[in-house]
């Protein structure tokens, strides 16, 4: 049963009003927060039995207050009582004693702003038995998929409510609810004589209900079944061929490229004079867009109360905006683009890539197609450890990824391998972004084509 | 009521609560309630940018019922809350209250109270004001010492957390924890060549920690390598041996064996080391251990998140697989009995099997030896973060390398990453140094993020695959 008949946890106005009580008491004028609630349930199953039955109840709240010196101090506490708040306000002021003279936020001049209506349905919960049913039958289907599926180590199902809140002492209100839930899959095979082969499964929905579980376990059986013809690659360049998963995974490790306040801190490979800039082959289109309707984790404002936008990066190969905080856009002298955290420091961060081919220039090699192309190329399934393996600052990435050796239509699995190589050089290297654009987990991206890749393999 | 101090005069309260999950029928209760406080502060050039404080309190309770196990956590740590949060947990494994049930629960143990002597430990720690201007001497002397320098930034983090745990087996136990960790990081940069090099250094319990770090040391330290790998060529892919420098080497060893040995990954059916016990998984040069007793060490424990105090566990003995670390769910789902090793991030994680302080014990070589011996492969003088897949596949970053040729050190290269299997790299271990030293660091798994200290000798890797361009 779906329904839009929840009750709010965070009441704005009582937030508001216990706020400008205690801040009153202590002397403070200025001050804004961001508050959050949150319900989850999750369960994971080991061979038909719950491993663990999961829930949690959290709140939390961070405040920020400006000092008599126009100074910002913060702090966050899970307690939302009133003597939890005036702790905070009081943290809050004590931390603004250290604030940073030479960079101060303010208030976004888009906090009042009209926000995007974003028309997601509230599902409600479908209780913890419910996903324990659910995945027991899903972890049954997964494992009676192949008999070298032995074992689903990484499994979930979670659903979840929640809430957020930003307020300011100017008068800001803004306030969103929404409901999600998650299945994934990981499937671990193994054949006589044979190292084990894992792969799997993610899909994500407003509600349990609307779970997409036959395709989770179809993709998850069909990735894994598909990693046990496997053999060693040899280490060399190679043409790859990234699906959307892998390339968005990739261009998300560097969206330091788009970041204004990596920019101002020196970290980014662009700089202030990077707009207009070519920084790609002219017939890639990269927008970040939040509002975008497969984004399950769309929010209509960002940590400073700014509406979410759909923003262009590069259009034709050309850099055209950055992401910015209030902070930020100051600084370059442009609008605040909803990209913003809650800090003393205000972290920036992309929303939901959309990746597309132009619609003015050609590809290189429009022939190139995963599906058709008959040569000899790799296809990266997905990237792994990216934590690890990437530099942002320096544009250098070396990485370990699952993929296929493909030739004439036939996929063998990589046994183990990395891929190294530059940003800067990946993106002036892609010979085709293929026209059809696939919705995931993280983004939105066509099948992208990069040639001359270095890949290390154990042959 | 709101609980406002974790003492022993909770007693009766939680003896109630877990009275009432027993007769309901399960088999164990615990309730892990939990008071923090943190702060970090960053320094970046020459301002303080970023202080953070943050506290919070929760419970977190955990219900066992044969194997299963339910787990409800909670920032309402009043006495309805926490009654409701324990009936949530029994109603996930179908419980229900029964008041008039008979109940084995024979009460908690006396207070196991280790915060006594920690009282102090935050009123103690460093003020505001001294974290600033320390980390503005860090920044200071970055700009001192190092060339081409473009970003120079210094960090601390302090966190303070008071647990209390009650289970109905009778544990009863209260402690203080507290963790610091500061360090100083560069990018530095000319024309098309950039280098980012980092330190960090942490510590359990070591309330003058701040005031005691090296930080002319430290800046030298990191100056000089991101001076070495600014130029630094980009190394060939390939199989070569490779000789690993002490204290954060050992974080492949954490990351590509240690976790495999946490009865986690064994109840997963993940771990190829599941029926090894006391056969041979490692080169007879290898020891191996993990412990939560070191003095001031970042994964040092008093006692774990399950009430339990930490054992000194023999890993790996001569090459041969001795023992697996275990917390509660481990012991009742392999049977490998507890180490005191169940920890947690937060009230927000049930308990798992995870590592604290873990290292390849000293061998007989010095480090040179381990070098001469080497006629051509990598020197991997610091490493970056890395990762291990599903199936125990395992790479790592190298921060800063250099070429051995002719059992000499010779030029830096970057680039490189490590990539393998411990099953495969374990015997390929052939020599260990003298000179073991630890490093701390911070350890995300299954029950969250939590603090740990990796640490090696110098160790030489006859072969591994070397991912490069």
């Amino acid at each position: 049963m779906e329904s839009t008949s929840h009750n709010n946890h965070l009441i704005a106005g009582n937030i508001r009003d216990r706020i400008h009580k205690n801040a009153r008491q202590i002397g403070i004028k200025k001050w804004d927060l961001g508050a959050s609630y949150s319900n989850d349930s999750s369960v994971q199953i080991d061979k038909g039995t719950a491993k663990q039955l999961r829930s949690s109840q959290r709140s939390s709240i961070t405040i920020r207050v400006w000092n008599e010196q126009g100074l910002v101090g913060i702090t966050s506490t899970s307690d939302l009582s009133d003597s939890g708040l005036n702790k905070a306000l009081r943290g809050a002021e004590q931390a603004s004693d250290f604030g940073n003279a030479s960079e101060s936020p303010d208030f976004s001049p888009l906090a009042k702003a009209q926000l995007p209506t974003i028309d997601r349905p509230l599902i409600n919960s479908q209780g913890i038995n419910k996903l324990f049913s659910i995945i027991k039958d899903a972890e049954q289907e997964l494992l009676g998929k192949h008999n070298a599926i032995n074992n689903v180590p990484y499994n979930g199902i979670s659903e979840s409510n929640s809430e957020r809140l930003y307020l300011n002492s100017d008068g800001a209100i803004r306030h969103q609810r929404r409901t999600n839930a998650c299945l994934y899959l990981y499937a671990r095979a193994e054949e006589a004589g044979r190292k084990p082969r894992s792969s799997g499964s993610v899909r994500l929905a407003y509600g349990s209900q609307r779970l997409d579980i036959t395709g989770c376990i179809e993709e998850a059986a069909r990735k894994t079944i598909s990693h046990l013809n496997y053999a060693p690659i040899t280490t060399g360049k190679y043409l790859v061929c990234f699906t959307p998963e892998a390339f968005l995974d990739l261009l998300g490790a560097f969206s330091s490229l788009f970041n204004a306040r990596a920019i101002l801190d020196g970290v980014s490979l662009s700089s202030k004079d990077s707009i207009g800039n070519q920084i790609s082959v002219p017939f890639l289109n990269l927008n970040d867009n939040g509002l975008h309707k497969d984004n399950h984790g769309a929010t209509s404002f960002d940590g400073e109360g700014s509406p979410t936008c759909n923003l262009s990066l590069i259009r034709n190969g050309k850099i055209q905006n950055f992401l910015h905080s209030e902070a930020t856009a100051r600084a370059f002298g442009v609008k605040p683009t909803g990209h913003a955290g809650l800090g003393a420091k205000v972290s920036v961060g992309p929303d939901w890539f959309e990746i597309s081919k132009s619609d003015e220039v050609d590809s290189y090699s429009k022939a190139l197609s995963h599906t058709t192309y008959n040569e000899e190329f790799v296809l990266i399934q997905n990237l792994n450890a990216l934590h690890a393996g990437v530099k942002s600052s320096q544009g250098s990435f070396s990485l370990p990824f699952d993929g296929w050796i493909v030739k004439g239509q036939e996929k063998i699995s990589i046994e183990a391998a990395t891929v190294a190589g530059d940003i800067k050089n990946v993106l002036n290297n892609i010979l085709n972004v293929e026209a059809e654009k696939i919705s995931t987990t993280q983004g939105v991206s066509p099948h992208i084509w990069v040639e001359n890749l270095s890949i290390t393999g154990e042959a | 009521m709101e609980i406002t101090e974790f003492n022993k005069n909770l007693k009766t309260l939680l003896e109630g609560l877990i009275y009432r999950g027993r007769s309901a029928g399960a088999d164990l209760i615990e309730i892990f309630l939990e008071n923090t406080d943190h702060l970090s502060v960053i320094a970046e050039q020459d301002n303080i940018t970023n202080v953070s404080p943050s506290f919070s309190k929760g419970a977190g309770i955990r219900v066992f019922l044969g194997q299963r196990d339910g787990f409800v956590s909670t920032n309402d740590i009043s006495e309805e809350g926490l009654r409701h949060a324990l009936d949530q947990a029994l109603a996930m494994l179908g419980l229900i209250i029964n008041p008039l049930a008979k109940t084995k629960f024979n009460g908690l143990n006396p207070l196991n109270d280790f915060a006594t002597s920690k009282l102090d430990w935050l009123g103690n720690s460093p003020r505001l004001d001294k974290v600033t201007s320390r980390l503005i001497e860090g920044t200071s002397q970055l700009k001192k010492t190092g060339n081409h320098i473009q970003v120079r930034k210094a960090s601390y983090s302090r966190s303070w957390q008071e647990v209390l745990i009650a289970a109905s087996d009778g544990t009863f136990g209260h402690d203080i924890r507290l963790h610091q960790s500061m360090g100083l990081s560069i990018l530095a940069a000319d024309g098309l060549h950039r280098s980012s090099i980092g330190r960090r250094y942490g510590s359990s319990g070591k309330t003058d920690h701040l005031n005691s770090w090296d930080i002319e040391k430290c800046s030298h330290d990191v100056c000089e390598s991101s001076g070495k790998m600014l130029y630094a060529d980009y190394i060939e892919a390939g199989q070569m041996p490779t000789v690993l420098a002490n204290r954060f080497g050992g974080v492949i060893f954490h990351e590509a064996c240690g976790h495999l040995l946490e009865t986690t990954q064994i109840e997963r059916g993940t771990s190829p080391f599941a029926d090894k016990l006391d056969k041979y998984i490692a080169h007879p040069a290898v020891t191996a251990i993990d412990e939560g007793k070191s003095d001031g060490a970042f994964g040092s424990l008093t006692m774990d998140d399950e009430g339990m105090e930490p054992h000194e566990t023999i890993l790996i003995k001569d090459g041969i697989l001795k023992s697996f670390l275990s917390d509660r769910a481990g012991e009742l789902r392999t049977g490998h009995p507890r180490t005191g090793s169940g920890r947690r991030q937060s009230h927000t994680f049930a308990a798992a099997s995870r590592m604290r302080n873990t290292y390849i014990a000293p061998g007989k070589f010095t480090p040179e030896e381990l070098i001469n011996s080497t006629e051509y492969g990598l020197y991997a003088k610091s490493m970056g973060g890395g990762s291990v897949g599903p199936t125990g596949q395992f790479n790592f970053s190298v921060e800063e390398g250099y070429l051995i040729k002719d059992g000499k050190l010779t030029k830096p290269v970057k680039g490189a990453t490590l990539i393998g299997e411990a099953s495969d790299v374990l015997p390929r271990i052939s020599m260990c140094a003298n000179d073991l030293d630890l490093a701390a660091g911070y350890c995300g798994s299954i029950s969250g993020s939590i603090n740990v200290t990796v640490g090696q000798p110098h160790i030489k890797v006859d072969s591994i695959t070397i991912g490069g361009r």
